[in-house]
């Protein structure tokens, strides 16, 4: 017999939608979660850290944005707040503290091993996260001890970096963002930028996150993207959330005082080495960004239009950067995060350490994931993106749980 | 989607061996050759013929053959174009294949593509006389006229996707590790 029909594992906002989705069915479910609720949110982010997405789109099931500013931006303590106000309107049964070190296949479902003893059920849902880790490419090993080295989950603000130069790696939202607190510190910043989404913060006068989601651009679902592991691979947009709604793309940062530099390729004798290819990935995101515009355009149908200048090549890049005699003092990796499935004993991740899916029904009956890159619609890592995909995998988990035990 | 556009670029055989390929990395494993001999002076002849790749021996049908020296401001014979010439060589032809493949993936029919390279190459640093000079060129400019059935955007998408997918694009501008040893 199984303890529980489901368990989920995660209370992040992706699981706690699974369990408000569980609940509403009253399917028996538990879950699991190694920290507390919007663990993330409160362990790793920096602490400048605000959503990019406006406060009005930050909605969950049944649990809106009920604060006196709809077109700001939260930040990472009020993101863990509102989470929690959603765990407790849905009466989630989380138990906080338990960490799951093993998922194994049983007969009839899945063994959940935790620090705290094993759950027999029927489903699990994977509600983990889709970034667990920094990733940071293996050439890292090759940059000089001497140098400070933060990901995004050791570094919290300026204050606790030398005062020399900082080379930040990777141009996406995370990159752009430190970047830029930092510069702002004083302190020269490099900034190493390879393939990138160029976005406005606002275009014609709206956030331009109204327009993704007004637009339905958002809501294209997994199975019409023509090229998905190429939209699942995509970066984050260069936005920032800020009570101004500045543009943080690479010309903001350029007036800054950024130094811009192409995608570092390696490390040869202590010194880092950049590709002499940036003017292409400048031309491949403002090529990106017309089209997204273009569609909006083409969707709002009013023949106003408004395009941003296109992103300004510095009259020289550095290819290579001594990281030998203090030429940079620190390095900040914001190359992207990865899931962490060391824990999971079920052969369903791919040699790349993705795991294999079709719209989060897991290549294994009866278990379900949520909350990775364009899961079941382009939106699926947002906040606001989880509704309709965590009601659909539920639908297909109570099915599951309704088909009789030995058959799929 | 129908293709009207011809480019006399085998596309679906490209995208079938992508495909074809996503299981087979071993298949994927090419190694280019050529061989020289050195002649006279600065003069230098290489042949080029057999390579490998889908796991064997493989030839081009017939034997290539290069000479590379340099002009007569260098007081040589100049049989040939120069090495770093061949760089441009290499650059322009990859580039433009490029293009083309990407416009038949497109449906965009090609008129004319020409391109013109330049590569601006301080020549003090290979006579030594200057030991802040690098011995490779100090920037290399690639300028596009392309002829075809796209708009402007599209033709600028067509030259960025080229470029993203280069081999000799990505050989000049990011390092590559390369050993020389006596056999
Ligand atoms: C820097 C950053 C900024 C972002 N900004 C935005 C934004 O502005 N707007 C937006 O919509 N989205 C944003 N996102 C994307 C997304 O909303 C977050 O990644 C969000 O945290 C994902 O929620 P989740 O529930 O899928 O995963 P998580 O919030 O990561 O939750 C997973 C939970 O699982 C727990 N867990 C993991 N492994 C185990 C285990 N073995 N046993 C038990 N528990 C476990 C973790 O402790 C965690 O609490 C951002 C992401 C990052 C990384």
């Amino acid at each position: 017999m199984s303890d529980h029909a489901a368990v989920v594992i995660g209370a992040g906002h992706a699981g706690l939608a699974a369990s408000h989705f569980l609940g509403k069915s009253s399917i028996d479910h538990v879950v699991l979660e190694r920290g507390t609720v919007a663990n993330s949110w409160r362990r790793e982010r920096w602490d400048s850290l605000r959503l990019l997405t406006p406060n009005w789109l930050s909605r969950l099931p049944g649990h809106l944005y009920a604060g006196a500013d709809p077109d700001g931006y939260m930040t990472a303590g009020e993101v863990a707040d509102h989470i929690d106000g959603f765990a407790a309107a849905s009466a989630a049964p989380v138990r906080t503290g338990v960490t799951v070190t093993s998922v194994r296949r049983t007969d009839d479902g899945y063994d959940v091993v935790t620090d705290e003893g094993v759950l027999r059920a029927r489903t699990v849902v994977l509600a983990t996260g889709a970034c667990n880790r920094p990733s940071v490419p293996a050439f890292a090993a090759g940059v000089p001890g001497s140098l400070l080295q933060l990901t995004p989950f050791d570094y919290r603000s300026p204050d606790a970096l030398p005062g020399g130069r900082v080379l930040v790696v990777g141009a996406s939202a995370t990159g752009v963002q430190i970047a830029a607190e930092i510069r702002r510190s004083g302190r020269p910043v490099t900034l190493s930028v390879g393939e990138h989404t160029r976005l406005p913060r606002t275009y014609r006068d709206r956030d331009v996150l109204w327009w993704m989601e007004a637009s339905g651009l958002w809501d294209q679902r997994y199975d019409e993207v023509e090229d998905l592991e190429r939209a699942r691979r995509l970066p984050s947009p260069q936005l920032v959330g800020t009570p101004e709604r500045a543009t943080l793309d690479l010309n903001a940062l350029s007036d800054l005082g950024v130094d811009l530099v192409g995608r570092w390729s390696a490390v040869r004798d202590g010194t880092a080495l950049f590709s002499g290819g940036l003017r292409n990935v400048f031309a491949l995101a403002d090529l990106k960004q017309q089209r997204l515009l273009d569609g909006f355009d083409a969707w709002a149908d009013d023949g106003a239009r408004e395009r941003p200048e296109p992103t300004r090549a510095p009259a020289t890049s550095r290819l290579q950067l001594d990281l030998k005699y203090g030429e940079v003092d620190a390095i900040v990796w914001a190359t992207g995060y990865r899931p962490d499935y060391g824990w999971l004993d079920v052969p369903v991740v791919d040699e790349k350490g993705r795991l294999r899916h079709d719209g989060g029904v897991v290549d294994s009956p009866g278990l379900y994931a949520l909350g990775l890159p364009v899961l079941r619609r382009r939106k699926s890592t947002f906040i606001h993106g989880i509704e309709d995909d965590a009601r659909e995998v539920v639908e297909h988990l109570v099915d599951h749980l309704r088909t009789p035990t030995s058959g799929r | 989607m129908t293709v009207t556009s011809d480019n006399g670029v085998n596309v679906q055989a490209l995208l079938d061996a992508r495909e074809a390929l996503k299981g087979a990395p071993e298949a994927a494993q090419f190694t280019w050759r050529a061989t020289s001999q050195w002649q006279n002076g600065v003069h230098t002849q290489i042949k080029v013929q057999p390579f490998f790749g889908l796991g064997e021996e493989q030839s081009h049908k017939a034997e290539h053959v290069f000479d590379a020296d340099h002009p007569a401001v260098f007081a040589a014979e100049d049989n040939g174009i120069t090495p770093i010439e061949y760089l441009l060589v290499g650059l322009s032809s990859c580039l433009s294949a490029g293009v083309a493949s990407v416009a038949q993936n497109r449906g965009i029919q090609l008129r004319s593509v020409e391109a013109t390279v330049e590569g601006n190459h301080d020549i003090r640093g290979i006579l030594g006389a200057d030991s802040d000079v690098r011995n490779g060129f100090n920037d290399v400019k690639v300028s596009f006229k392309i002829d075809a059935d796209a708009s402007p955007q599209e033709i600028e998408a067509l030259v960025a996707q080229s470029q993203k997918r280069s081999a000799v694009f990505d050989a000049l501008t990011n390092p590559t590790d390369v050993t020389v040893e006596v056999v």
